[in-house]
């Protein structure tokens, strides 16, 4: 089988709201011509493409297909996409690769949350029967999964404004964030709450943006980057959409998926936690240590364009690998209500 | 590098109909996947991983519905992917899935796609209005109408032949326990004297709208019984609209069946593969698909219909389980196509089995025409 590695990582800014159509081109043109042009390709030097995307986001049914304008797609292109994180067409990718029928693939993911209101779509991933009719929005079970964890001591109000306060700060050295700073954790704490106990620094914004990530297998690999970030384990799971029938302080997909990737070992992580808890909790899923860095980017807690956070947490953790200050990372990506459904992908730099 | 070996083991497909009130979308899965472990003789824990297909959400009004699927589809602690290429989306599944396999991630793969289109209203979740697109609001008959007239223009083809592929179809899918509509005796007068929908489409020739699932299993070995070994995939997508495209040929579809017969070490399509399930929702894609896929020359596929080539006793039997044009359950149908393939390697097709095939081709296409996506399977690996 062909070792994959990430090559490429390219990103828009997160911003609260684009004037682009919902379908991504306008977001994604930019970051394929930065990427493609970073690493000395053309499109039709890809081998395979893959994207992930909601039309529920987007408002529309089919909005993926618009977005292929962006490529530019003829000659025709082998291409592929899920209605999920783009970090799940990353791992489709990856496997693309592995079959050995292409060595390279670009991957992108885009989200323009602005279009409508994302705490009210987001209810309609819920159970459609018995449950997405009472329209419990996402921050509101946010607040019942944070509940929980306080009252089992797991974390304090204090701990999840710590992640905030750290996360603002070193969102200060990424130009794409779209909240940075210097902030204060009494004073965050003296704020009201938004859906207690969350307060809205623990919640991640509503941001339109979108990632692309190029793979490439062996010796490819080493042609296109100095330092490709080699993939050393990816794996996905999920758990069950009952939210009274699982362990909310806890998450099962990520402890699964982290074994299995080979989470031990790592110096930097970047977590896709769109609430200051669930940091704390993937933290503790994932076995990370106090020596592990997490989200030097400033994490989604700092930008969080729904549909390419995830894969742009993949990217950033490369990133660290491509650029030289880490030899082994982690990037993680959830999905669907209260962490359900979560992507481990640990990768590594070789000398 | 050499692929790991790939085949279906098992296939299970629902009841269609226009509404199936009886169960919930769950059910619905469960119909179609308790029957594919069953045909492959499988049950839970030999499924490494769960890959689910269904065309937009708006139709069942569900964001992501595999999310809370998740505890029927039988994916709790497993890999689950949900993977959405339009009306294509149901071969894609397939092809992903059998990915998996072939890139020896996992060994056996469960793959299920559905439509319960009664959930919603189909034809308004395909017309909303967008920016910067030329609306249509004609759904797809009123789409592909004016390719399918431009077929008729460039190939000279009579006009019955749109009528004989209905027929035919039809009469197939009386053969099939699971298709939605069956008509055996469903005659070219009956379909001529049907409503014209949209000149030169009459109702006779149109897909229905069904609610419906379809799940096959793939494994890296024979699990006791037949199977149907996986030769090739492809896939390929092109835009929507730009200034020269082809619409009635598309070279997306060209390529890719190029590419897959290449893979599949086919030279003659037409003598070598055994029976075709391509998805014809309109009657008039069957000669424009045959041309497409290189079966019959461009402006020859019609000539391979009239001649009846394509019934069950022909030289290449197309759709004998009916089609799309007697189960249409959008996300499904692909799928279906996909399943009815393996089922006439293994055998197990009933009362539709061609007899002696060794080769079967599965296609599936989106959009406006322009996602393909495509398998040929086999009886050996």
């Amino acid at each position: 089988m062909p070792d994959v590695a990430v090559v490429g990582f390219a990103q828009t800014p997160c911003v609260r709201r684009t004037t682009g159509t919902t379908n991504g081109v306008e977001m994604l043109v930019p970051i394929f011509h930065e990427v493609l042009t970073g690493l000395g390709l053309t499109k039709g030097d890809i081998g395979f493409w893959c994207s992930g995307s909601s039309d529920y986001l987007a408002g529309r049914a089919f909005s993926f297909v618009s977005a292929v304008d962006a490529i530019g797609a003829f000659p025709p292109i082998t291409e592929s996409h899920v209605e999920m994180d783009a970090a799940w067409a990353l791992y489709e990718a990856w496997v693309k690769i592995l079959t050995g029928e292409v060595d390279t693939a670009l991957v992108y993911g885009f989200g323009k949350s602005s279009a409508g209101q994302l705490r009210r779509v987001m209810a309609l991933q819920l159970d459609p029967y018995l449950v997405a009719p009472l329209w419990p929005d996402s921050i509101g079970l946010a607040g019942i999964q944070a509940r929980l964890g306080l009252e089992s001591g797991q974390w304090s109000e204090r701990d999840m404004a710590e992640v905030a306060a750290r996360s603002r700060a070193d969102a200060m050295s990424n130009p794409h964030a779209q909240f940075a700073g210097e902030v204060d954790v009494e004073e965050l704490l003296a704020r009201p709450y938004l859906a207690d106990p969350l307060r809205s620094h623990d919640c991640a914004p509503i941001t339109d943006g979108a990632a692309v990530v190029v793979l490439a297998a062996d010796d490819r690999a080493r042609e296109l980057c100095d330092r490709p970030a080699w993939i050393t384990g990816i794996e996905h799971r999920v758990d069950s959409p009952n939210l009274g029938g699982r362990d909310l302080t806890t998450s099962p997909s990520t402890v699964a998926a982290g074994k299995a990737a080979g989470a031990d070992g790592v110096q930097v992580a970047e977590l896709h936690a769109p609430f200051t808890h669930q940091e704390i909790l993937l933290r503790q899923a994932l076995g990370l240590g106090d020596e592990v860095r997490v989200n030097p980017s400033g994490g989604v807690l700092c930008g969080n364009p729904m549909f390419a956070a995830g894969l742009g947490r993949i990217g950033e953790a490369a990133k660290r690998v491509l650029t030289g200050e880490a030899d082994r990372v982690l990037g993680h990506a959830t999905s669907g209500p209260l962490l359900q459904q979560n992507l481990v992908c640990v990768m590594e730099g070789r000398d | 590098m050499a692929k790991r070996l790939a085949a279906v083991v098992g296939t299970g497909q629902t009841h269609h109909t226009s509404k199936r009130l009886d169960v919930s979308m769950a059910g619905l899965c469960r119909e179609a996947i308790d029957r594919a472990m069953a045909d492959a003789g499988v049950d839970w824990p030999d499924i490494d991983a769960v890959v689910v297909g269904k065309a937009p959400d708006l139709f069942e009004g569900v964001m992501m519905p595999e999310l809370f699927l998740a505890d029927a589809l039988g994916a709790n602690g497993k890999p689950l992917l949900r993977v959405h290429t339009a009306g294509s989306v149901g071969g894609t599944t397939a092809n992903v899935a059998a990915s998996l396999v072939q890139a020896g991630v996992h060994r056996r793969v469960l793959a299920v796609a559905f439509e319960k289109q009664s959930e919603s209203n189909a034809m308004w979740a395909l017309s909303i209005p967008t920016p910067f697109s030329m609306p249509v609001h004609a759904g797809a008959g009123g789409y592909f109408a004016p390719h399918v007239r431009s077929y008729i223009r460039r190939s000279g083809a009579p006009e019955h032949i749109g009528a004989m592929v209905a027929v035919k179809d039809r009469r197939n899918g009386a053969r099939n326990p699971h298709a939605h509509l069956r008509q055996p005796d469903i005659t070219l007068e009956s379909v001529q004297a049907s409503t014209m929908l949209w000149d030169p489409i009459r109702y006779d020739e149109t897909c229905p709208s069904s609610d419906g699932a379809c799940a096959v299993i793939i494994s890296d070995e024979a699990l006791g019984g037949s199977a149907a070994w996986i030769h090739a995939t492809a896939l390929r997508t092109e835009p929507t609209t730009f200034a020269g495209r082809d619409q009635v040929n598309p070279r997306a579809g060209r390529e890719a069946a190029a590419a897959l017969w290449r893979q599949a070490g086919i030279t003659d399509p037409l003598s070598e593969v055994d029976v075709a399930e391509i998805y014809v929702p309109f009657s008039w894609f069957e000669p424009m698909w045959l041309e497409n896929l290189g079966f019959a020359a461009p402006g020859e596929g019609w000539k391979l219909t009239e001649s009846g080539e394509t019934r069950i006793g022909g030289a290449l039997p197309v759709n004998p389980s009916g089609g799309v044009l007697c189960s249409n359950p959008i996300g499904a149908s692909g799928l279906l196509r996909f399943a009815e393939a393996a089922m006439q390697v293994m055998g197990r097709a009933g009362e539709h089995q061609v007899a002696d095939v060794r080769t079967a081709l599965g296609h599936a296409y989106g959009g406006g025409s322009q996602f393909f996506s495509m398998w040929v399977v086999g009886t050996t690996p």
